[in-house]
């Protein structure tokens, strides 16, 4: 259901349409995060690991709103506090210590992690800081048992090459990675710390990318990248990315941990068709004459009208919710109905806030009762016509008014009604902006939380700034790898074709590959081939056997191939012989067969088959032909061997 | 200082600044021969270097630039921070009990201190109740604010201050005393005041915090809650301190103020009561004593002050190579009570014979206690102990070094007949000396074993 669903919002659709992104005001930008290989975190000394067993013990904590620095409150900060969540933490004695639990200080700053981020920030045309501060971010969902995450920018203003023209990278900041969520039920959440303090890059471009093929193709150049400097953790969950959305009168929209970067092109599409349909939406009140002077709405407690069971099942409301409230949106009808994704209603920005806020999980979680013309389908949940008549009466709404019910226990549900007023007024005023869930079509997004601003961060007083050396950076800019563009520019001047120099650009045997070339005369063609392409067969036909991938250093790699450019070793040859060397053998390349070798091998094969019965002297030509290459090892070429047959038969 | 328009910068960086007329809090766009930054110029720590200048970004993050490569500082605007907690009136609620918060400073009142960077006690305790609403449900709070120091700072001034303020209070009708207090000496304080205010009708709860309150994930809320409970509606009438129990947001210890230590340099659950068991655990909403041998809270306003404490008084905390002079220098400096925090059940070096002999002969009180904390002295069971004895040294059964140190200053200003000074050393005013150690009274469990650990495994921490 869900592929055909995808396939259906994704198909004819032209995602790098730039008249039509460009007449909305399509604008995105990336915040990447993406873990360092470090063996140890980033402030204190547990190794970097993944659990997936039973903890080993775990805690309960709360979070508070604090202050920021500049002495305000931030706004997610409160409203995560409305939640009143008690979160849960699992932890592991091999991977976490005081340090991940808040119950120690933190040790300083990993220097390798700080000398990595440095690399890939030059590598991102970043200015460097002098002097690097940690700061604490604050976040109030739980994932960090501290509250905050301690992070530091390393450089700011970079830029990267893409169609022309920059990409701004705003800035890069080296930060310890958060919990992992378990589980989220009600007013319990639980996080496995075994990621927790892992370090990590978090680059965030500024919003230049136009259409969202450009929003992907930028995050796959800015992971080859990453990739390419050899720094960065790789596999699944090592690297995360977060992506902004606005159109011309929105502000920036935040979709959370896109997973896969062809996932962005749907995802932004959709939001940027989810902006405008709010505008729109906000226009529609405006026409009402609705604005944030006249917006009327409050709410009142109707438990005590569900009694009977025909009620409750009428209404999806359970029986055992403690209390039932209503709020009454003046002057709002049809307007819940005002689709703001595909299959999606306004009423579902409604309930997604509802969800988190309010902790009401247990979907669906509100009840819209709007007496619009069309009236309720067939089989739609609502109340009883004499009820609703009742409480409209009760509550003075006229049929102009659009209800919405929410319930669960007391305290919830009085916050669930005040927030759908909360989210409705805004809808009247603003986009509100905000953190988004992509939904398992990975077209559509849902609310996860509002969008923390700079209110939430705070100096680090328990870490003192690290002043960066302008020797230890103008080593680490000596020695900095090639950036993939560079690499891929150089490939393209050697004759690689593009997709192997794409390829290469990004293997981790890049830099051998550089030292080859430059050093044993090889043809860089035949070595990318077989770095690349060769490597990759071998392994794969490795891995149908179920052979684990044979582990080749680095440094045998490169006597096999300066050796197999010293002795001129045929294409076929290589090929022979690098099979061998990643099976695991012990094996060198040869060069070509002499024309007396060749002969001999030859002789011997006519020899062996004299008494063979072929039905024509062509077949048994290439027959021959076939052996003798076969037992050449590669080491002939066959219209030599041809040459040669013919000459001897 | 306060106005300084360049607080914290010195040197070359404070030279460089107002060369081109920069001040702090001046939103700026800064050229250096890096580039051009951004942002809001921050107050610098006085500890840190002169050639950096500190900037918050747009994007909230501070980073720090060399002044060496600053080329020109352009103000656009000037935003000066006010970091202070939207102050609110307490409710008042007649049916509620009246409690006093009497603040002295530490972590659990602490705000950011430009000039080192580093937290310091500043919030009044009023804007504490800003940050805590949920003590309104609890109780009516008054607040005054005493002093605002760091904890390793308060001293006998404080204690006697503290004392007397408490006793003003209860007369005054008090249904409960707190008292805010940073965590490192929390427990000397509330030694102290066990000595100092005898016979209270009400709970003298401490509370302190590990994790300062300008975190989200701080205790200080919690503990705040806990102890405005036991003092509200408590029925343990003696000084309390009020700590995490586990390190989880789950419920508090109340601990003996004079049988309690703190324990670990940064865990949330730090307090711990020694050679005995806590009294009560506590949550916001709940007293649970877990013994019954408390004093129960009475209804009078009656109290005993007795606010003296004379500062001759040392603690030693022996070693094995430890040489006499040590000893001679206190006596030679006129001090009149050494407590001395000897190995296993009270021992130490034959070299210290001498000068303790001096010591007692000077009518100076020298007291035994043991460095093992848990765990009674008994100078009976070697040669070495009687001899001490022999000496005039007192042991002090199973008073913590701390707090005998506390007592002993606190015995002094009343009597220095060493005689006397021993009989009220002896004599426990509230379980300083306990008569027995129950089997759980020293539970340190071995963290590894498979039992500790399943243990572990099924409970919240």
């Amino acid at each position: 259901m869900s592929d055909a669903w995808r396939k259906k919002l994704t198909e004819s659709i032209d995602f790098d349409d730039q008249e039509f992104y460009g007449k909305l005001g399509f604008k995105s930008g990336l915040e990447i995060h993406q873990q360092l290989d470090t063996k140890k975190k980033l402030f204190c000394h547990c190794p970097v690991g993944y659990r997936n067993d039973e903890p080993d013990a775990i805690i309960l904590r709360h979070m508070r709103p604090t202050l920021s620095e500049m002495g305000t409150y931030d706004g997610t900060a409160l409203m995560e506090f409305k939640t009143r969540k008690q979160v849960i933490y699992q932890l592991y004695r091999e991977n976490v210590c005081t340090y991940e639990m808040d119950d120690t200080p933190p040790f300083p700053i990993n220097q390798k992690a700080l000398d990595y981020a440095i690399e890939i920030a030059l590598m991102l045309n970043c200015q460097l800081v002098d002097e690097v501060h940690i700061t604490r971010k604050q976040y109030l969902d739980g994932s960090i048992p501290t509250g905050f995450q301690r992070t530091a920018i390393v450089g700011v203003n970079g830029w990267i090459p893409y169609r022309g023209r920059k990409i701004r990278i705003q800035q890069l900041a080296l930060e310890e990675d958060a919990c992992r969520e378990v589980q989220d039920r009600g007013h319990e959440i639980v996080f496995r710390t075994d990621r927790l303090s892992t370090p990590l890059v978090e680059i965030v471009t500024k919003p230049d990318m136009l259409t969202p093929y450009e929003t992907a193709e930028v995050d796959g150049l800015l992971g080859r990248l990453m990739r390419a400097s050899g720094r960065v953790r790789r596999g699944i969950g090592t690297a995360r990315q977060d992506v902004n959305v606005s159109i011309t009168g929105s502000d920036r929209i935040e979709i959370k941990g896109v997973p896969r970067t062809g996932d962005i092109r749907p995802l932004t599409h959709y939001e940027a068709l989810r902006q405008k349909s709010l505008l729109e939406l906000r226009e529609r009140l405006n026409n009402r004459g609705i604005t944030p002077e006249t917006f009327k709405a409050d709410y009142h407690d109707i438990t005590p009208h569900f009694t009977d069971a025909e009620v409750f099942s009428r209404s999806g409301i359970p029986e055992s919710a403690e209390r039932i409230m209503v709020v009454n949106l003046a002057d709002w009808q049809g307007l819940l109905k005002h689709q703001t994704q595909p299959g999606i209603t306004f009423a579902a920005e409604i309930a997604g806030r509802v969800r988190v806020i309010a902790c009401l999980d247990r979907m669906p979680n509100i009840l819209v009762l709007d007496s619009q013309p069309e009236g309720m389908l067939h089989g739609e949940l609502g109340l009883p016509i004499e009820l609703e008549e009742h409480i409209r009466a009760e509550i003075g709404a006229d049929e102009d008014d659009t209800l919405v019910v929410v319930w669960g226990p007391a305290e919830d549900a009085e916050t669930g009604a005040k927030e759908i007023i909360i989210r409705a007024k805004e809808a009247i005023e603003k986009i509100p902006q905000e953190t988004r869930q992509h939904m398992p079509d990975k077209c559509r997004t849902d609310f996860e939380r509002i969008l923390p601003g700079p209110d939430r961060m705070y100096p680090d007083t328990d870490s003192p700034p690290v002043a960066l050396a302008p020797d230890r950076v103008s080593e680490i800019r000596n020695s900095m790898a090639l950036r993939p563009w560079e690499r891929m520019e150089r490939y393209l001047e050697l004759g690689l074709p593009r997709c192997l120099a794409g390829d290469l650009s990004i293997h981790r045997h890049a830099c051998l590959f550089e030292r080859l070339v430059a050093g044993s005369g090889i043809s860089p063609l035949l070595l990318a081939e077989a770095l690349v392409s060769w490597q990759k067969a071998i392994t794969r036909a490795r891995l149908e056997v179920a052979l684990p991938p044979v582990a080749v250093d680095e440094d045998v790699l490169e006597s096999f191939f300066t050796d197999a450019a010293a002795k001129k070793t045929p294409r076929r040859g290589l090929l022979y012989a690098f099979e061998k060397l990643l099976n695991g053998e012990d094996v060198e390349p040869l060069g070509p067969l002499s024309e007396g070798q060749l002969k001999t091998l030859c002789l011997k094969v006519i020899e062996e088959y004299e008494d063979y019965n072929f039905k024509q002297d062509r077949f048994k030509l290439d027959f021959l032909l076939g052996e003798v290459l076969e037992r050449s090892e590669g080491r002939a070429e066959p219209a030599k061997v041809r040459k040669i047959l013919k000459e001897l038969t | 200082m306060n106005d300084d328009a360049l607080k914290g910068y010195k040197g070359k960086a404070r030279k460089v600044l107002s060369e081109m007329g920069a001040r702090v809090w001046a939103e700026v766009v800064i050229d250096t021969d890096k580039g051009k930054y951004e942002g809001i110029i921050l107050p610098r720590a006085e500890q840190a270097d002169d050639e950096h200048i500190v900037l918050k970004l747009e994007t909230g993050y501070n980073i720090g630039l060399a002044v060496e490569g600053i080329k020109t500082v352009k103000e656009k605007a000037y935003k000066k921070a006010h970091y202070k907690i939207p102050e609110q009136e307490f409710p008042f609620d007649p049916r509620k009990p009246d409690v006093t918060l009497l603040g002295t400073g530490g972590t659990i009142a602490s705000r950011l201190d430009y000039r080192t960077g580093a937290v310091i006690p500043a919030f009044t305790p009023g804007e504490l109740y800003g940050a805590v609403p949920e003590l309104a449900d609890i109780c009516n709070l008054k607040t005054e604010k005493l002093f605002g120091v760091f904890s390793e700072n308060m001293g006998p001034e404080e204690y006697i201050t503290t004392a007397k303020a408490i006793g003003r209070e209860i007369e005054a009708g008090a249904a409960g005393i707190v008292i805010g207090h940073g965590t490192d000496t929390m427990h000397h304080t509330a030694a102290a005041l066990t000595f100092m205010v005898q016979d209270s009708p009400v709970p003298i709860v401490m509370v302190g915090s590990q994790r300062s309150s300008d975190r989200p994930s701080s205790d200080a809320a919690f503990n705040l809650r806990c102890a405005c409970n036991t003092a509200a509606h408590g029925n343990v009438a003696e000084v309390l301190v009020c700590m995490f129990g586990p390190t989880s947001d789950s419920y508090n210890l109340l601990h003996r103020g004079t049988r309690v230590r703190k324990m670990h340099s940064s865990y949330r659950s730090t307090f711990r009561t020694l050679s005995d068991i806590p009294v009560a655990t506590c949550t916001p909403d709940s007293v649970n004593p877990i013994r019954p041998d408390y004093k129960s809270r009475r209804s009078d306003n009656k109290v005993k002050v007795d606010a003296v404490f004379d500062d001759r008084v040392a603690i030693v905390y022996y070693y094995p190579a430890m040489k006499p002079d040590i000893i001679e220098s206190l006596i030679n400096n006129g001090y009149k009570g050494i407590v001395i925090a000897g190995t296993g059940l009270g021992h130490v070096n034959k070299p210290l014979y001498k000068p303790l002999r001096r010591a007692c002969k000077a009518g100076i009180s020298v007291m035994m206690t043991v460095q093992t904390l848990w765990g009674y002295v008994q100078m009976y069971v070697y040669d070495t102990g009687r001899d001490l004895m022999e000496l005039g040294i007192v042991p002090c059964l199973n008073m913590l070094p701390e707090v005998a140190y506390i007592k002993l200053g606190w015995v002094l200003a009343h009597t220095t007949d060493t005689e006397e000074v021993a009989r009220m050393m002896l004599t426990p005013v509230n379980g300083e000396i306990t008569e027995r150690e129950p089997h759980d009274g020293y539970l340190v469990f071995q963290g590894g074993l498979p039992e500790i650990e399943d243990f572990l495994k099924r409970r919240l921490r």
